[in-house]
């Protein structure tokens, strides 16, 4: 390794032409919510950066973050995309196995102390001094924080690193924790989602690249631009929503002729996510276009959020099939009884009295 | 002394003692009742409030409950021009904007009012005698006394359920309601920016709307409680209770001194 290749000089070298990249970086700045002035400045960084190097690490997951994230569209095809950011470490993508890989992330973080961008893909499971979860020999959470003490901001890839996700859920018996609570120290970007969508992993690091900073964070840590609005808010059924038109059941004749999926514990208005507005695989198609509710997939904690097909959600602190309406039923019909026996014992008293009064009266 | 009447100036009997140590009365209200066996207690804009409070709280019960589990799918026209969810929807949001107006309207009249628009937003812990005639007001209700007493505001049991059920269960359900209404109305705006907090603190707003939904059948339970107890006090007790929320005057029945 001589000299870091710019974008432009590898995309260049993968017969890009300089038509493609200039396509590419005005794809990128509407990607990003910019203006067409930002253009000439995404292809200028593109010219004369040189690409970022990226450690990308595995804990607990299921590898659909990387799965994802190899699909991306737009900004650019896979092979593209892998080149322009210089990934020198990858479990999963990169050709060098064992020592040779473990080796390769020594070199990265010893020749690019403070300037490597660290993507966590997965979270560490901190119980049994991190036993649940082995790389090279040697608990994940100890490669997390070796491998983040010298990087210059954080990418905490899908639910996993962000959250905790599916191993984090109750009881969570390895206490698999969320990156951002065992790296305290470092710029951490939260991309949610299981996956995430490929254009907003893309779209992120592209953004890091071109005006090398954290893109604008909302309050939970997520780049704003992909995770400011609800799913509900830019849903195409919103209409069918505001109308009072819903699925009520599956395969009902509303469901053919695609109405809200509300009914059906589409968590849509509570999740903050781009997929009503990028949507997946080349913009296809995304899980309410094809006739099923959003489960939340990017939310903080959604699988301990009761079922993904009620509205009115179950509430485990008060047992396994009790919600809101069972539990203030219950409550209500309980108190209601209470003010019924009440009202009887009260009139009877009232009533008893009366004689009695009459009686020393007579 | 047998006759005693609260009319009759008498250095022996402390006229409502227990009412002017925790049923909320002043010296004026004595003087008051002394002269008239009735009381002026809740001046227009409490009473004002109160209905429309309960109007509001109605209101909000019955389309937060459609908004948590909608009416079943109608089509009378084209999408565009239907609206079924979407009244419903700001049905719920103008009602809750008129109660949390009105809640804060409440709470200045609590500063600029009479002694009584006070009595809502505390709890005189602190009181030992006011403790005293908790206990005194349950065994009235578990039928161990055989005769209520008189007070000019809300007796000590009424105020501790006023307190929790409505001056926090109000305050939780504003606050919990301005959140998920600054989720629709997104970054930027007022809500959001008065309330965006806390959409950030739970993170997943699910929790928000399941809390909010636990808060819509607290305010049931008050409701059944409140109007039970005052319509039964209105017959039972000793004073007038649902009229007084009407012309503000508290009347008693008899004229004993306490």
């Amino acid at each position: 390794m001589s000299q870091i290749e710019t974008f432009y000089e590898v995309m260049r070298k993968q017969g890009i032409t300089r038509r493609s990249f200039m396509k590419y970086c005005s794809l990128t700045a509407s990607a990003l919510g910019l203006g067409p002035a930002f253009v000439p400045q995404i292809a200028h960084a593109m010219e004369t950066k040189p690409r970022t190097p990226v450690i990308w690490v595995n804990g607990l997951e299921c590898t659909c973050c990387s799965e994802s994230f190899i699909r991306g569209a737009h900004p650019l095809a896979k092979d593209v995309v892998l080149s322009m950011i210089s990934l020198d470490y990858s479990e999963t993508l990169m050709a060098a196995a064992g020592h040779h890989a473990e080796a390769a992330l020594e070199e990265t973080i010893e020749k690019y102390k403070g300037n490597y961008i660290l993507a966590v893909e997965g979270n560490p499971p901190l119980n049994e001094d991190g036993m649940f979860c082995i790389v090279g020999g040697k608990p994940f959470v100890e490669q997390l924080k070796h491998a983040a003490q010298h990087a210059k901001a954080v990418i905490s890839w899908g639910a996993c690193a962000s959250y905790g996700c599916v191993q984090a859920a109750k009881p969570n018996p390895t206490q698999a924790t969320p990156v951002h609570k065992v790296i305290t120290d470092k710029p951490i970007i939260k991309v949610p989602g299981c996956p995430p969508i490929a254009e907003v992993m893309t779209g992120v690091i592209t953004y890091m690249l071109t005006f090398d900073r954290l893109p604008e964070l909302d309050r939970q840590g997520r780049p704003a631009m992909f995770y400011g609005q609800r799913i509900h808010d830019k849903c195409y059924r919103r209409p069918h929503f505001d109308a009072g038109q819903f699925v009520e059941h599956w395969d009902d004749e509303n469901a053919r002729k695609g109405f809200c999926l509300y009914k059906m514990g589409c968590k849509g208005p509570t999740t903050y996510n781009a997929c009503s507005t990028v949507r997946w695989n080349e913009g296809t198609s995304f899980p309410i276009q094809s006739g099923h509710g959003c489960i939340g997939c990017s939310e903080d904690g959604f699988w301990d959020q009761g079922s993904f097909y009620n509205r009115v959600t179950d509430l485990t602190q008060f047992g396994i099939e009790a919600n809101a309406d069972k539990v203030g039923m219950t409550a209500a019909g309980v108190v209601g009884a209470g003010v019924a026996a009440h009202a009887a014992v009260s009139a009877l008293r009232a009533a008893q009295r009366k004689t009695q009064d009459k009686k020393e009266e007579a | 002394m047998t006759e005693q009447s609260i009319h009759t100036p008498n250095p022996d009997v402390y006229p409502l003692e227990s009412s002017r140590l925790t049923g909320d009365a002043t010296a004026q209200d004595i003087e008051s009742i002394r002269k008239r066996t009735s009381v002026f207690v809740y001046e227009w804009p409490v009473r004002l409030w109160h209905w429309v409070n309960a109007l509001c709280i109605t209101v909000l019960i019955a389309t937060g409950w459609l908004i948590a589990d909608p009416l079943p799918t109608m089509t009378f026209a084209e999408a565009t021009h239907q609206f079924v969810m979407g009244y419903v929807r700001f049905a719920h949001f103008a009602a809750a904007q008129i109660l949390t107006i009105g809640f804060f309207g409440r709470i200045y009249w609590a500063i600029v009012g009479n002694h009584h628009a006070r009595q809502l937003f505390y709890v005189p812990i602190l009181n030992k005698r006011w403790w005293r005639e908790v206990v005194f007001e349950i065994k009235w209700y578990l039928f161990l006394e055989r005769e209520p007493k008189k007070y000019v505001g809300h007796n000590p049991l009424a105020q501790i359920a006023m307190f929790f059920f409505m001056t926090l269960g109000i305050t939780f359900m504003i606050i919990t309601g301005w959140a998920l209404y600054a989720e629709g109305a997104q970054a930027g705006s007022l809500s959001h920016n008065v309330m965006g907090w806390l959409i950030g603190w739970v993170g997943n707003t699910q929790f928000l709307h399941s809390v909010h939904h636990l808060g819509m059948w607290f305010i049931v339970i008050f409701m059944i409680v409140h109007i039970y107890a005052a319509i039964r006090e209105d017959i039972l007790s000793r004073q007038s209770m649902v009229s007084t929320m009407i012309s503000g005057t508290r009347t008693f029945k008899d004229d004993r001194p306490d």
